[in-house]
């Protein structure tokens, strides 16, 4: 505790670099998951190959997976970032998925009936209606990623997992695994705390759907 | 004028051994409630949503205003029809009045226009404006969702309304008084309606005219009373005979039977009733004046004549 006192500005800039990796990484794996997503929801065959590869990536550690990945993008955050997408990208699509075929498929055939383009179904109907638990699957993403983004720092990828590596090599500095343990604790919760408030905003207990 | 022409119509879904509608061919006229009635199976669905292309037909063709629905925008063709399906499918995240707006907005409406047409619409389908609008579909019954359902079918004002069983998941009490509401509609909205069914009942109640489906074909298109009194085959007898006679007499509307008025009439002082009314009325009204024709009226004006003998070929054919 007392490091974290005393060195707010070290630990302020490692937190602004992992969320700096935490959002890369994040944005772009949204940008991947969701016409994947689209995509492979109206098949089950397509589902089901899918994910399935992706839970075998899920299944890497963390460590043997940026391992693997730094004769091809270096030693540098972006190996990590890289990862990070790859293991956000399984959660997400599983639940992206899940969120698309939840939606009864009578308001997609009304929606269709009464003569919306894919788009504007899309627009106006799958993506209010899934939003709710696609915003869940984000934010396990997020509180994943924000775990393993610590390992990091092993590899050149800065981020508060710094403190912990630094603790670890540097002999009788538990201060500095402590400070890191608790930063990332604090930012796991924070995270959490606002998809909470962001999914309880679009979430269904707002908009009374019983039925749903 | 038919609003609606079939020719050849036939659908075979792909990895499917037999076809689910082959070779219908039949028209509506503007105006007219034409029910497809028949089991489940007997392809009613599929040949209903063929009319907004939700399914294509694999031959033959379908003209809407003399226009082959092929050579549209399909979801131009979409926004100029009323659709309502057993599901009802209100978006769960608007409010009623935003689910009556979708095709007004889709069409591009102006937001006034918008407003007003939703007020008229909750009127007219028996709902308070200022309790629903802003309601969310969770908050109604199925009832009253199902009546938003009719009117987000009806607010661009199209000219055809496909209805895909729509009562079908409603219970019996509210059936009857949709019901009800679909014929006080139906004459103060003046739309061609093609509207799925498998109950016998509610197509010889709302019917101008019934499609007895079977397999895929058509057995019989005819209205209620020709079907009653002269069912085609033993398949469509059996499908209407199982109900007792004064049961169907109350069923059949007194409009859908009714003969011209006879020439030189004068009005000698017969018994009337309403074309609204149905058979069981007239015979109630003839067994109790003694008389043996009825004139038929609408808006207090004479339209035709029911006769006592019309009601007795119902009872004849059993």
């Amino acid at each position: 505790m007392d490091y974290l006192l005393q060195n707010p500005a070290i630990v302020f800039e490692l937190l602004l670099q992992h969320l700096l990796l935490v959002s890369v990484a994040l944005t772009l794996a949204l940008a991947l998951s969701l016409p994947l997503s689209v995509f492979i929801a109206a098949s089950s065959r397509w589902t089901t190959a899918v994910l399935g590869v992706l839970s075998v990536v899920y299944t890497i550690p963390s460590i043997a997976l940026i391992i693997l990945l730094i004769p091809l993008t270096g030693l540098n955050a972006w190996s990590v970032i890289i990862a990070l997408i790859l293991y956000a990208q399984v959660i997400l699509t599983r639940n992206n998925v899940a969120a698309l075929r939840g939606i009864d498929p009578a308001i997609v055939e009304a929606a269709r009936g009464m003569g919306m383009n894919r788009w504007q179904m899309w627009w106006r109907v799958q993506l209010p209606l899934a939003l709710p638990v696609m915003l869940a699957g984000v934010r396990l993403a997020a509180i994943v990623t924000i775990g393993i983004a610590t390992i990091g720092a092993k590899f050149n990828g800065g981020g508060l997992g710094r403190l912990l590596f630094d603790g670890i090599a540097q002999t009788g500095r538990y201060d500095k695994i402590w400070a890191g343990a608790i930063a990332v604790a604090a930012l796991a919760l924070l995270t959490n705390l606002a998809f909470v408030t962001l999914e309880h905003y679009f979430g269904p207990a707002r908009k009374i759907r019983g039925s749903l | 004028m038919a609003l609606l022409v079939f020719q050849h119509v036939a659908k075979t879904f792909p990895q499917s051994a037999y076809a689910a509608v082959r070779d219908c061919t039949f028209e509506v006229a503007a105006g007219q409630f034409v029910t497809l009635l028949g089991p489940s199976g007997c392809g009613k669905t599929t040949l209903l949503k063929m009319v907004n292309r939700l399914v294509e037909p694999s031959a033959g063709a379908i003209f809407l205003n003399g226009v082959n629905i092929r050579a549209l925008n399909v979801t131009a063709l979409r926004r100029q029809i009323g659709y309502v399906i057993q599901q009802i499918g209100l978006f769960p995240h608007l409010t009623v009045a935003q689910n009556i707006a979708v095709v007004p907005e889709l069409r591009g409406w102006k937001k006034p226009r918008i407003d007003a047409r939703v007020d008229e619409l909750l009127e007219l389908v028996k709902l308070a404006p200022a309790y629903f609008r802003a309601r969310y579909p969770a908050q109604l019954s199925g009832g009253q969702q199902q009546r938003v359902g009719l009117a987000r079918a009806l607010a661009a004002d199209p000219d055809l309304l496909l209805m895909d069983e729509p009562f079908g998941a409603i219970d019996a009490i509210t059936r009857a008084s949709l019901q009800d509401e679909m014929l006080r509609l139906k004459n103060s909205i003046h739309k061609t309606i093609l509207f799925v069914t498998h109950d016998v009942e509610e197509a010889l109640r709302l019917a101008d005219k019934i499609v007895v489906l079977r397999a895929g074909e058509i057995v019989q298109y005819d209205t209620p009373y020709n079907i009653l009194t002269q069912p085609k085959n033993e398949f469509v007898r059996a499908l209407v005979g199982a109900n007792d006679m004064l049961r169907q007499l109350s069923l059949v509307r007194v409009a859908t039977v009714m003969q011209p008025l006879p020439e030189n009439f004068a009005d000698a002082g017969a018994p009337t009733l309403s074309a609204d009314e149905n058979l069981r009325e007239a015979l109630s009204k003839i067994l109790a004046s003694g008389a043996t024709m009825l004139v038929v009226t609408r808006q207090a004006e004479p339209v035709g004549v029911v006769r006592l003998e019309q009601i007795r070929a119902l009872s004849r054919e059993r």
